[in-house]
């Protein structure tokens, strides 16, 4: 692989003369350079993009009759306002994203981070450069994150470029019935954005652990989107309810208590907590991992 | 793969070592956060739901001043999160068609029970509210209230992704329902809420199942009487808030109530909790507290309502108001139907007795204005898979029981039902 030579040359030169926190921010750089540069990503990228304009579509079509998307309640969340605002078209997309599609992208991207550098035979070469391990692995982490983010990000400036194309704008209704003008609804959508964002740091920290446990990029990222899947299906069992709530997606649709009037952050706090607790775990056995174990490819 | 390695900067010959003892040290680590994490989870609950000191050292009260300043607590301004929880105990068809809205688990209501709920949901507006509140009466709900007197106040039920809200300002009232984005709209009988307890702050708004705290206590307190022990239980911390909790217990044996305890805010004499606990049994029937309250003033915008373009609006019609005190929903208007309703028996044991329309049990309770009510449930054996088979002196009869209620329904035709034992409606049938 080109660009991970490529990148060892630019990071191993210079770094001597450099102090130790440039250095990892060169090596971050390097990271989001590679990662953003791949044609894997950029197709996640475009799907994510897409499924805003398909939802969109989808209620144009059942709403041109003039009926309502969703009837009795029915279909994912917000779906039935969105012929109301175009801005709920931006929360249906999350909503719709979220269970599936965003974290299967950065279980991809996250599984494949060391995984696929051992894969690829390049992992040694990373490690020649005198950067050091927890500092590759810190700034694995935070491409995956950023990932995450510009994730949310494709879906959230689609939902609403295609959301103000295709329906009316104007002021918001909330879940609870208030109303607020739609330049504060634009930063309720930001601010459903980031927290869809921390919600999915669980599962790049499971993804980012589970990579270090291979040398297969193909194996790390089965095993993430799996994890996810099982994971999402253990939430929907009720004689599980017992350890569902320390289950990562459990609060993943908190991100609509900021649609209330006045915010119910109970939830949202709970989802932040939980979130946290799975980076510190995962990343810590990632961090204990990476660090110790031989690498021979 | 020692050059590799970012631990091992030292001399070669401690280079072995450093790195075993490096790597289990490392491997702990993680392990060391989950276990702090595990722990923290096991003891934040406790330390929580405490909130510091769990008795407050509070200066000491009777039950009459207690009740006294319950009565007369003047709080007119409320906002906060109400965590309702009940738990009846009912059979498993019956819970199970009363959450209808939620849609339904996969493992829920059977596909007989949603069918008849969707007909019926059908039958009406799913805004309106003395549909969707009888929604409470099973499982743990989270509302959000707000009151600001008697002229403005809202309730909102909250739900996945979805909210339920009924806000009262003025003579209007308006439901909506954000989930299937419908509203419902009534205009409030004038002349009504003159009386501005903070009781009384829902009064006007559609009536259905109590949901705030003092509604309970109301309650509560009507029945307070010579067959009933009234003290004042050790104190405890609501929502943050000190209160003394007041212990209400039925001295007639033969109650299924155990007690119910009210949480009276040991400053302004609002009710913060309402407990229900059947007898004989750990675990309440009826939880009703709010877990966050605040008694400033709410913002006017929460009483401000104007639907959104495209939501369907659904105005109410001129109901009769005594049609409220039944929020049945499938089985509204049964009242005006039913025969020889009488009261048997005193304070807590008091058992309702009436006659089931059209004699025995043909069915006919089950039919809506002639027609089948959809689900093609045969009432013989409904009631069977309910209740247990019972005899007396009366003849023989289905007693069906849940944790707080029993119903005994003869086989010619009578019904008996009450918050009393099984015994007690027995005797009572055996007596008439």
């Amino acid at each position: 692989m080109s660009t991970a030579e490529e990148r060892v040359a630019v990071t191993a030169a210079p770094v001597a003369a450099r102090p130790r926190g440039l250095r990892t921010l060169g090596l971050f750089r390097n990271e989001l350079v590679v990662t953003f540069r791949r044609w894997r990503t950029l197709a996640l990228f475009a799907i994510l993009a897409g499924i805003p304009v398909v939802v969109g579509i989808a209620v144009k079509i059942e709403t041109s009759d003039g009926g309502t998307a969703g009837g009795e309640g029915g279909g994912p969340a917000f779906i039935s306002q969105i012929t109301n605002n175009g801005l709920f078209l931006v929360f249906t997309s999350l909503a719709v994203t979220l269970p599936f599609f965003l974290p299967m992208a950065i279980g991809v991207v996250a599984g494949d981070a060391i995984a696929g550098e051992a894969n690829a035979g390049t992992l040694r070469y990373l490690l020649v450069a005198p950067a050091g391990r927890s500092r590759l692995l810190l700034a694995k982490g935070w491409a995956a994150l950023v990932f995450c983010a510009s994730g949310v990000l494709v879906v959230t400036v689609s939902a609403l470029a295609t959301g103000s194309a295709m329906f009316p704008l104007g002021d918001v209704t909330l879940l609870s019935g208030t109303s607020i003008s739609f330049s504060e609804g634009l930063l309720r959508a930001l601010a459903v954005a980031a927290v869809v964002t921390v919600s999915l740091i669980g599962v790049a920290a499971i993804g980012l652990f589970v990579s270090t446990l291979t040398n297969s990029g193909i194996a790390a990222m089965a095993t993430t989107v799996g994890l996810l899947i099982t994971v999402q299906i253990l939430d929907t069992i009720p004689q599980l309810h017992a350890i569902q709530p320390y289950l990562f997606p459990h609060y993943w649709l908190s991100f609509a208590d900021l649609v209330r009037d006045p915010v119910y952050w109970d939830q949202i706090m709970r989802n932040f907590g939980l979130q946290g607790l799975y980076l510190a775990v995962f990343g810590s056995a990632a961090w204990a991992r990476f660090t110790t174990r031989d690498i021979t490819a | 793969m020692a050059p590799m390695d970012p631990t091992t900067d030292h001399d070669p010959a401690d280079e072995t070592s450093t790195l075993r003892r490096g790597k289990t040290v490392r491997l702990l680590v993680p392990v060391g956060v989950a276990g702090v994490a595990a722990a923290t989870i096991g003891l934040v609950p406790a330390l929580a739901s405490s909130g510091g000191s769990p008795h407050p050292d509070l200066p000491k009260t009777s039950a009459e001043k207690l009740l006294t300043k319950l009565a007369a607590s003047d709080v007119q301004t409320v906002s906060g999160t109400v965590k309702i929880t009940t738990d009846f105990g009912l059979p498993g068809l019956l819970g199970g068609s009363a959450s209808h809205a939620r849609g339904g688990s996969p493992f829920g209501p059977g596909p007989d029970a949603s069918k008849a709920a969707s007909e019926i949901a059908k039958s009406a507006s799913s805004a309106d509210p003395s549909f969707k509140l009888t929604e409470l009466v099973a499982g743990s709900h989270t509302l959000r209230i707000a009151a600001d007197g008697p002229d403005r106040q809202r309730v909102s039920i909250v739900e996945d992704a979805a909210e339920y809200s009924i806000i009262h300002s003025g003579d209007e009232v308006w439901a909506y329902d954000s989930g299937s984005n419908q509203a419902y709209h009534a205009k409030a009988p004038a002349g009504h809420g003159k009386h501005g307890k903070a009781g009384d702050e829902r009064g006007r708004l559609p009536e259905g199942v109590p949901t705030t705290p003092s509604d309970f206590a109301k309650q509560a307190l009507k029945t307070v009487g010579p067959t009933t022990s009234v003290t004042v239980g050790s104190t405890t911390r609501v929502a943050g808030r000190d209160a003394y909790r007041l212990v209400i217990k039925p001295k007639q044996s033969g109650s299924t109530v155990g007690s119910i305890v009210i949480a009276v805010d040991a400053d302004n004499g609002a009710p913060l909790k309402f407990t229900l606990t059947p007898r004989g049994s750990g675990k309440a029937a009826v939880d009703v507290g709010f877990t966050d309250v605040g008694f400033a003033k709410p913002a006017t915008k929460n009483f401000r309502f104007t639907p959104p373009k495209g939501t369907k609006v659904t105005e109410a019609k001129d109901r009769p108001r005594e049609d409220h005190g039944l929020p049945g929903g499938p089985l509204n208007g049964l009242g005006n139907r039913l025969e020889g309703f009488n009261a048997v028996g005193k304070g807590w044991t008091t058992v309702a007795e009436f006659k089931l329309p059209g004699g025995g049990l043909d069915g006919s309770v089950f039919k809506e204005d002639g027609k089948d009510v959809p689900g093609g449930l045969d009432p013989q054996s409904l009631l069977k898979s309910l209740g247990d088979k019972v005899h007396g002196d009366f003849g023989s009869g289905t007693v069906i029981n849940s944790r707080l209620f029993n119903v005994l329904i003869t086989d010619s035709g009578k019904v008996y039902a009450g918050a009393v034992t099984k015994d007690v409606l027995i005797a009572a049938a055996d007596k008439s």
